[in-house]
Formats: C-alpha cells, structure tokens, sequence
C-alpha cells in the first residue's frame, strides 16, 4: 500500500476530487494547511503599514491506496490540480505498512 | 452654539422695530426645530455605541476586539452621567470669566419642561450636547487600543470629560472666550476633532507603543465592520452637523449638503492617494477617507458652500492618507487606529478651511479670507494653536493623576499577548469553527 500526499492550491480541491472518483478512488482525507515554498508570501497594506503574509493557504489530500494504482493517482492528481503558476503544489508518496479498518477490524487493502 | 440665541435676538429686535411693541419677544418653542433635534440627538447618539464601535472594533486585533468596544461603550455611558450631573451646567451654564461655566445647573436643577434654549426645549439642547462630549472622549482611544487598563480608561473618561472637554465646549459654544474672538466652529472641528485627537496622541506618547509594533503583522479584524462603522458615522454625522444650526432651516440644509459633499470626496481622495503611493485601492483606505472628509466639513459645516466642501473633502483625504501613512512612520509615534492621524490633523485643517472658505452668503456670521476678511483666518489659527496647547497640557495633568489613580495605565505584557478580550473581560469575539 501506498500513501499519497498532496498539497494543493485549495480552489482545486474539487478537480482533483472528480478526477479521483472517475478512476473509482472512493475515499480521502483532507485538511487545511498553511505554508510557502518559492512561491513565497503576498503584501497586505492596512493605512500604509506593510504586512508579508508569509503562510499561503493550501489544501492537503491524503489517500491510501493498493502500489499498483498508485503511479495512476499520481497522475490524475498532477493533471487535475495544475495550473501551471507557480504555487501549484507538491505530491509526496509513502510506503504504508499496515491499514485497518476499526468497524470490521479487516486489514490490508481490504481495509482502504 | 450661541448663532441661533444672537439670531433670535435679531429677529426679536426687528418684531420691535416693525411692532413698535415694548415688549421683548422671545420665539417661543418652536415645533420643527424640535423635533428636527430630537431625531439629531439620536443620529449623533448612534454614532458612539454603534459607528464608531464597529469603526475602531473592525480595525482593532481579533484578541482586542471587545475590549475596542467595552471602552467605547463605558465611554458614552459615563459621558452620559457625567453630563446631566456637572458636564452641562460647566460648558453651558452661566459664564464665569470667558473659562468655564458656573455651577447653576448642576443635576439639570433648574432646567424643566418648560426651559428653552432658542427655539427648542433645553432638555434636548442638553442631551444634544451630551452626544457630542460622547463621542469625544471616545475618539481618544482610537491611539490607544490594544495595551491600556480598563480601570485607567474609565478614571481617565470622567476626569478628561470633566477638566478638558467641558472647558473647550464653554469657550466656544458655551459664550467663552473662543466665542467672543469670533472663532467659527460649527459643530466641533476645535471642540471634538482637534481636541480628542491631540489627547490620544498624548495619551499614545505616555503609554508607549505596542509589544510588537513594526516588527510583527497587527491584521485588523473586519474590514467589513470598519466599512460598516464609518458607513453608520456617515448617517449620524448628518445629525451631528446639520442639527448643529439647531433650527430645521436652510442652514441646516445646506450643512447637510456639503456634509455629504465633503465625505464622499473625501473617501474618493484617498482611494487614488492610495492607488498611486501603494497601488491598491483598499477598503480601510475608503472607509478612512469617508471620516476624514467628515471631519474636516464639520467646523465648517454651516458656514461654507458646495464648491467648498469639495475642496475641503479631496484635501482631507489626502492629508488623512499622508498622516496615517508617512508622518506616523516618519515619527514613530504609535496612534493605533490613527486618532490624531485622522481626526487631528484634518480637524486643524476643517477649522482653517473655515476660515478661507467661509462665505457670508450661507451664514452672514461667517467671513474667510477669500470673502475679503483676511483676519478670520488668523482667527482661527489662534483657535487651533489654543486648543491644542490647552490639550497637550491639560491632558498630560489628567493622565498624571489617572495613573496615580490607578497604579499605572498598560496592562502587563502577558495580558498584552494574551489579548485584553480574554484577559480582561474573559470573552472573544468570535467563534470560528
């Protein structure tokens, strides 16, 4: 099993969710972050006093899923959630060693 | 104030004239104007507990939101006691030496149902003004949220009431020495403006800036309330200087006029000053233009035309965008929400203003110095200069004595961190889920 992680700009959250469900990924978690990487903060102004908004609002997906889909989750994930701007967002992918499902108690991919 | 008492003593004197009678005739009560400033007294009572709340609450940190509010609102309401018990009888009882007024109506004694003032019942004069010492006093914390003692604010509210408002009040409005110099001051530019912003930047200057100012990003909490607010000021200053001809006549219709000229280009001038300097129209930048025109239109509401009021709103907007956003930096002075960046510096340019623009063909008690009357302009220099320095003194001994009073003035740097919501009134103002 394969952990896939995705930060994502959060306005894309529902294209990457369509895209999943078409290749029949029922299920994910999502939260919302905060961060920066090169695309660094913006400038707010208030009366003239500057403020750098350092932390970007970002939507982070994680869903786990059987190796042989995973490459394919990847990709409709990197197709759905790009605009091709910087700020775009990053996907990581884990080695998962055991998943359980609490209501049954089934465990492995049958529990995901 | 004392325009519609020298008007009624005119046109009493043309009754005698024409009639010939010997007999002094007073007006009377006069129906319009007092339901005209019955509804005025309510416009400018709501601009306190709900204007300038929202406008000060919206700009002030989530954490300190409340307590933005908790002095506003003790602020109208110690104002409001103070008043009736010496506040009145000290601006307008009967004068003692051009300085203060005497004591004469302590408690309202003396005042009944059928007591006038003009045209109106004096019960409403009174409350009318009452208003105005309100909103005063609670302009001052606009330099000072975020760090100050509820305590300190309160002992501070009754004793600046008290020994600074009520004094400029009587010099001006209550036949002081300001009155008899000719000053012109329709509705407060000396009395409100200039006066609460001078106090909250010395008030500013005593408490010291904010842990963290300049160094860590302070977000307002709602722009939205502060649009809100100053869209609600808008409304109430249509009372506060219209009904300030205290008579429903053309003076006030005029005043209402140019009120509304004055904001919007206020407003409109400091959107583009910001769009130029900063590239970003912003909605805080609107909302302080709309004050800033206000304030500046307010000495010279009665006295001065359309075309004028144009001038003095872009000038105010202008001058209010620069203040806020270069001589505060330039200084380092930290006015928080810019109570003197707004309301004294365009107060000391709406009493100058007057003294320019000032047209005797709105009110003939009224000439500036392009109606050929060089010496009102120096007139109302002196005003300004006398306002401000009396504050700067008279506050700086009233601050004295309230941290004498109550052991200091700023909360500790933990209840500073923590926000005064939490630490001093054990609430928030928000529940964000």
């Amino acid at each position: 099993m394969k952990k896939i992680e995705a930060i994502i700009k959060p306005f894309k959250l529902d294209d990457v969710k369509e895209a999943l469900n078409e290749i029949g990924i029922k299920g994910m978690t999502v939260s919302e972050v905060k961060g920066y990487g090169r695309q660094k903060g913006h400038k707010e102004i208030y009366r003239g006093a500057e403020y750098v908004v350092d932390f970007i609002p970002k939507i982070k997906v994680e869903i786990v899923v059987d190796d042989q889909v995973a490459g394919q989750v990847v990709d409709k994930i990197r197709e759905a959630a790009n605009t091709g701007k910087i700020g775009d967002g990053k996907i990581f992918v884990y080695a998962v060693e055991e998943a359980i499902r609490v209501r049954t108690g089934e465990r492995g991919t049958d529990a995901v | 104030m004392s325009r519609r008492v020298l008007k009624g003593m005119f046109s009493a004197a043309a009754i005698l004239l024409l009639n010939g009678s010997a007999a002094f005739a007073a007006e009377g009560l006069n129906s319009g104007d007092t339901a005209w400033m019955i509804v005025s007294t309510a416009l400018v009572m709501m601009m306190t507990p709900a204007g300038l709340a929202l406008f000060y609450g919206g700009m002030s940190r989530y954490k300190n939101m409340l307590n933005t509010y908790a002095m506003t609102l003790v602020a109208y309401c110690l104002a409001s006691v103070i008043w009736m018990m010496w506040g009145y009888t000290l601006a307008f009882g009967p004068d003692k030496g051009g300085v203060i007024g005497g004591m004469r109506h302590v408690f309202m004694s003396g005042i009944g149902v059928e007591s006038l003032s003009g045209t109106i019942p004096t019960s409403v004069f009174a409350l009318f003004q009452m208003t105005f010492a309100g909103i005063t006093v609670a302009l001052v914390l606009g330099s000072v949220v975020d760090r100050m003692k509820f305590s300190s604010w309160i002992v501070f509210t009754l004793l600046w009431v008290t020994f600074v408002y009520c004094p400029v009040a009587h010099w001006v409005w209550g036949g002081g020495w300001m009155a008899r110099m000719g000053a012109l001051d329709f509705a407060g530019g000396t009395v409100v403006h200039i006066n609460a912003g001078v106090a909250g930047l010395v008030l500013a200057l005593v408490l010291g800036k904010r842990i963290g100012y300049r160094k860590e990003a302070m977000f307002p909490s709602s722009i939205a309330l502060t649009a809100l607010g100053a869209a609600m000021l808008w409304f109430g200053w249509f009372g506060f200087n219209a009904g300030s001809q205290l008579a429903a006549d053309g003076v006030a219709g005029s005043a209402f006029l140019v009120t509304n000229t004055s904001a919007a280009s206020g407003a409109l001038a400091w959107m583009f000053a910001e769009w130029i300097v900063t590239r970003k129209p912003t909605v805080l930048g609107i909302a302080s233009g709309i004050v800033a025109g206000l304030v500046a239109i307010t000495p010279a509401a009665g006295f001065v035309d359309l075309s004028a009021s144009l001038v003095i709103g872009i000038v105010a907007g202008i001058l209010g965008f620069l203040s806020v956003s270069k001589l505060k930096a330039w200084a380092g002075y930290d006015d928080s929400l810019d109570a003197f960046g707004v309301h004294g510096v365009c107060g000391m340019w709406g009493a100058l203003a007057t003294g320019l623009f000032a047209n005797p063909a709105v009110l003939e008690t009224g000439r500036g110095l392009f109606y050929g009357n060089p010496k009102q302009l120096w007139i109302q220099g002196v005003s300004i200069l006398a306002t401000t320095a009396f504050t700067l003194a008279a506050t700086g001994i009233v601050i004295f004595v309230t941290r004498w009073i109550t052991g200091g003035l700023r909360v500790s740097t933990e209840k500073e961190i923590e926000g005064l919501d939490s630490s001093l009134h054990g609430e928030r103002a928000f529940e964000i889920v």
